[in-house]
């Protein structure tokens, strides 16, 4: 079926238009049992066809809103020059600048739309008009030349008859992809054990985030909370990955609002100094940092996923997605009065992962 | 003809060119080409509009982006964070917005049109599903859209993540602990993506290549193909007066739909332009250079992955005394990251590849599709919609239950509880909800096509009795609301019937089972009768017509 050219509105009503027998119930509902499809609604007029003032009152709207955009895009250009940002390094000229350089520039191409839609609404033919469609699938002459085609070309290949040829190319083609995946091998490093590793061991300082002061016990008040870096991170050679392990929440409470040590758990009770307790600051669920503590509750925050950490029940989970409890850092003082680790994380900090062992 | 192109020259310049392309034969096949009308037909027009926007703009941005992790001392305009380590991704970003004109305002209209992108998808996506233009020829073209669809979540989230701000930084973070969860490999990958552990230095200049090529392309690429089986399979439409499965009704490339879509382009443009001028968005000069210490309180990502992390923040650690991680032989499974962040997603892209496959097996229906169907007359479809919708926001006001809390005072627990219970019992009360309201409608429909609407004129007749004119519809109106055909159920097979067999045709009982069948005339002659002399049964058949009917056409009507 050829597609036919597109026939011309015709406002004879209801005859024009499909016959709606195409949309006769399927299987056995006769047709005379639905409506008919009446065809195509008579041309109605727009006053811009029948009204030459209409019409010239349409055509100098559309060059009043084109004429609307030429001075958009004036304005953009003057905003350009006039107003410079480089004498004037605050946000509210920056803002001003970009207010100006935005709206002339907005309004210069919004209106060329506008105007187009316009002309065309009220200017352009609005007779609606009738084209066929037609079968998407290949006739059937088609179908079986297509299907010879490509008979004719799997024979003359040889593809079939020649099996050793077939079969070599078939391994072949199927070993091919493997180099490509093993080239991605050297995307990275193998994971190694550095995910269990952190800058914290014996006698490392609890430093200050982000200047890495050491911090004095006595410095710490209760109820004070420090956000707290290993000393010598900045010196580290990637300072951010091991930010990321190493971020350490350090709150001192009263040692009576900390419910004693249940059975099962690792025994944490020399692991605080004087009330001062420090947690790993990396949620145990996706690896956001817990940065927000609820002095009154003694309650740590995830603010990404909500999980809710207590630090009197040393720091488990009471609300949120993570299951396992934020690793604790043992802490001392040295001879200083200065605190210390006194030793690694006892587990890996950070997010799960497959190979990360028992889950706690 | 206008004055200055004149017939002859047109010919002379048409002629070179054709000569050379051939190009009479492309506009004698397309310039003329009928397009149907439709408000909704415009949501995929943004779609393209926002992407042409996204390329003009993105261009724009990469003459001045250096997609670096590498660190450095920020000595520019901005001077309350003068002196800090930044990256150079963060750093060009900055000067980007604070010392070229017009950078912010470019910076802006990206990311706006990018949210406007992601948007129109969804509400294309909607409005294809809700009138089933997924249907036969078209199923293909769903699948393309629905790759579109990932296509533009992966552009979305690679390009949030490059200014390397505090909140782009937590939004990779977050990744990285999903990655991480994957059994078996998901450490591996996590170390290959990042080249090693996080965030490394790598991790910005790859998505930063995902972001100006490789998604660019594959999307540029799809919508080639999406466009051009639109252009195989001309529109669909609307069913209406003079509207048939065979033709199509519109108007013609040239001129109208050259003007209309053209300057639709220019609205779209226009308002993303000024919207940008006009709302500030991203301001990552308040949120700081990313460190994997701080984070600010109100962390949301970009709306379109809202979903996902909502569904994180619904999903608890702990079923009771149930832990959702466990270990087995010393390895561990995070089922409290997997679920929400692979597998609820993985799911649902799965759902809408497999719709309209599901639809056909259960109506057995293989004829082609051209015309519309109202959403009102297919309420199970629509329901589904809705359903899917409403899933889709309760995950996403997840992702927003901090802001919820502090905004209107709720506590934000209470507020997740409610949540984790939407997230189950919403999408079947939606469901419910919306499949009534077609009924309903399709209901009002049947007795508009029967009685006309009415006039508010109150007649007394002789005997004292009371009604109301009704005005009958005329055939145009009618026709509307006639159209219809039953859907085709698949009954079970004669004799003894397979399991799948059994589980296809209770399916697609519950698909189709329920309807209101369209008004036949034979149907229309009956209660016009019935109107002569005794205006009162007008009211009267309304319950007459009962849904879940089976069977289709005049059969399911009854009482006249």
């Amino acid at each position: 079926m050829k597609d036919s050219p597109t026939t011309g509105h015709n406002d004879a009503g209801p005859s024009h238009g499909g016959t709606g027998t195409d949309l006769a119930a399927p299987e056995g509902t006769a047709l005379e049992n639905r409506f008919a499809n009446p065809g195509l609604p008579a041309h109605r007029f727009r006053t811009t066809d029948t009204d030459p003032k209409a019409a010239r009152n349409a055509e100098r709207q559309v060059s009043t809103i084109f004429l609307l955009s030429f001075i958009g895009t004036v304005v953009f250009l003057v905003g350009y020059f006039a107003l410079p940002i480089e004498d004037d390094k605050s946000l509210g000229r920056l803002q001003l600048s970009t207010l100006v350089l935005g709206l002339g520039l907005g309004f210069a191409i919004f209106c060329i739309g506008i105007g187009l839609v316009h002309w065309a609404k009220t200017l352009m033919p609005d007779h609606e008009q009738v084209e066929l469609r037609h079968d998407i699938r290949g006739t059937d002459e088609d179908r079986r030349d297509a299907t010879n085609i490509i008979l004719d070309g799997v024979e003359e290949s040889g593809v079939m008859r020649r099996t050793v040829i077939r079969n070599s190319l078939i391994a072949a083609l199927g070993i091919l992809p493997i180099p490509a995946v093993v080239l991605f091998r050297d995307l990275g490093p193998l994971p190694g054990t550095v995910l269990r590793e952190s800058l914290w061991e014996e006698g490392v300082r609890l430093t200050r985030d982000p200047d890495g002061t050491p911090i004095r016990a006595a410095d710490v008040t209760f109820g004070s909370v420090f956000h707290v870096i290993p000393e010598g991170l900045a010196e580290s050679s990637h300072p951010i990955e091991e930010k990321a392990k190493a971020a350490v929440l350090l709150i001192r409470i009263q040692p009576e609002d900390v419910k004693p040590i249940e059975s099962g758990m690792i025994n944490q009770a020399d692991w605080s100094y004087g009330g001062i307790y420090a947690y790993s600051k990396i949620c145990t669920h996706v690896g956001c940092p817990v940065a927000l503590y609820e002095q009154q509750t003694h309650h740590l925050l995830c603010p990404c996923h909500q999980s809710t950490f207590d630090l009197t029940q040393h720091c488990k989970v009471i609300f949120g997605p993570a299951k396992r409890p934020l690793p604790q850092l043992p802490i001392t003082v040295d001879s200083e009065g200065y605190l210390v680790a006194s030793a690694g994380f006892p587990v890996p900090p950070g997010p799960s992962y497959w190979e990360r062992g028992v889950s706690e | 003809m206008s004055s200055i192109l004149t017939d002859k020259r047109t010919a002379t310049l048409a002629g070179y060119v054709d000569d050379r392309v051939g190009a009479s034969k492309i506009v004698k096949t397309f310039a003329r080409k009928i397009f149907p009308d439709h408000w909704s037909f415009m949501l995929g027009e943004v779609c393209l509009y926002t992407f042409v926007v996204l390329l003009i703009s993105g261009t724009f941005l990469t003459f001045w982006y250096d997609p670096s992790m590498a660190l450095t001392r920020y000595e520019g305009s901005y001077a309350p964070i003068v002196g800090q380590t930044v990256s150079k991704a963060y750093e060009s970003t900055l000067n980007l917005s604070f010392d070229v004109r017009g950078g912010l305002l470019m910076r802006q209209i990206h990311h706006w049109a990018a949210l406007l992108f992601v948007a129109a998808i969804l509400a294309h996506m909607a409005r294809i599903f809700v009138t089933g233009a997924f249907r036969k020829p078209r199923e293909l073209n769903w699948l393309v859209g629905v790759a579109l669809a990932i296509l533009a979540l992966a552009a979305g989230f690679t390009g949030y993540s490059l200014p390397d701000d505090l909140l782009s930084g937590n939004g990779l973070r977050i990744i990285s602990g999903v990655i991480q969860a994957i059994p078996v490999v998901g450490t591996y990958m996590a170390f290959f993506i990042f080249g090693g552990e996080f965030p490394g230095e790598m991790i910005i200049p790859r998505l930063f290549i995902m972001h100006v090529m490789l998604i660019p392309a594959a999307l540029l690429a799809l919508i080639g193909i999406h466009l051009g089986l639109l252009v195989l399979h001309k529109h669909m439409q609307f069913p209406g007066p003079g509207r048939t499965n065979t033709n199509v009704v519109g108007y013609p490339v040239l001129p109208v739909y050259a003007a209309k879509a053209g300057g639709f382009f220019f609205i779209v443009f226009g308002v993303v332009v000024l919207m940008a001028a006009t709302v500030t968005i991203n301001p990552i000069w308040n949120y700081g250079p990313y460190d994997p210490s701080p984070i600010s309180a109100g962390t949301q990502p970009d709306w379109y992955i809202l979903f996902v992390d909502g569904a994180l923040r619904l999903m608890p650690g702990w079923l009771g005394p149930i832990p959702t991680e466990f270990s087995t032989f010393g390895y561990v499974w995070s089922l409290n990251i997997l679920l929400p962040g692979a597998v609820v997603p993985g799911l649902m892209i799965l759902a809408l590849i497999a719709y309209p496959w599901v639809e056909q097996w259960l109506s057995g229906d293989t004829r082609e599709h051209h015309l519309l169907d109202r959403p009102r007359n297919k309420p199970t479809r629509t329901g589904l919609g809705v359903a899917a919708l409403v899933f889709y926001v309760v995950m996403a006001l997840a992702a927003t239950n901090d802001l919820v809390a502090t905004h209107f005072h709720i506590s934000i627990n209470d507020m997740t509880y409610v949540l984790r219970a939407l997230f189950f019992v919403g999408p079947p009360i939606a469901f419910w909800v919306t499949k009534r309201i077609c009924l309903g409608l399709q209901r009002r429909d049947r007795e508009l096509a029967l009685h006309g609407r009415e006039t508010g004129r109150i007649v007394r007749t002789a005997d004292g009795e009371y009604f109301e004119v009704h005005e009958p519809l005329d055939v145009y109106e009618r026709w509307n609301l006639v159209q219809h055909e039953d859907d085709l159920l698949v009954p079970l097979p004669q004799g003894k019937a397979s399991g799948l067999e059994k589980l296809r045709a209770r399916m697609s009982a519950f698909f189709f089972e329920d309807h209101i069948a369209a008004v036949t005339p034979a149907e229309l002659e009956a209660a016009h009768g019935h109107d002569e002399g005794h205006g009162q049964a007008i009211e009267g058949d309304t319950d007459a017509h009962a849904v879940g009917a089976v069977g289709r056409g005049s059969e399911t009507s009854h009482g006249h």
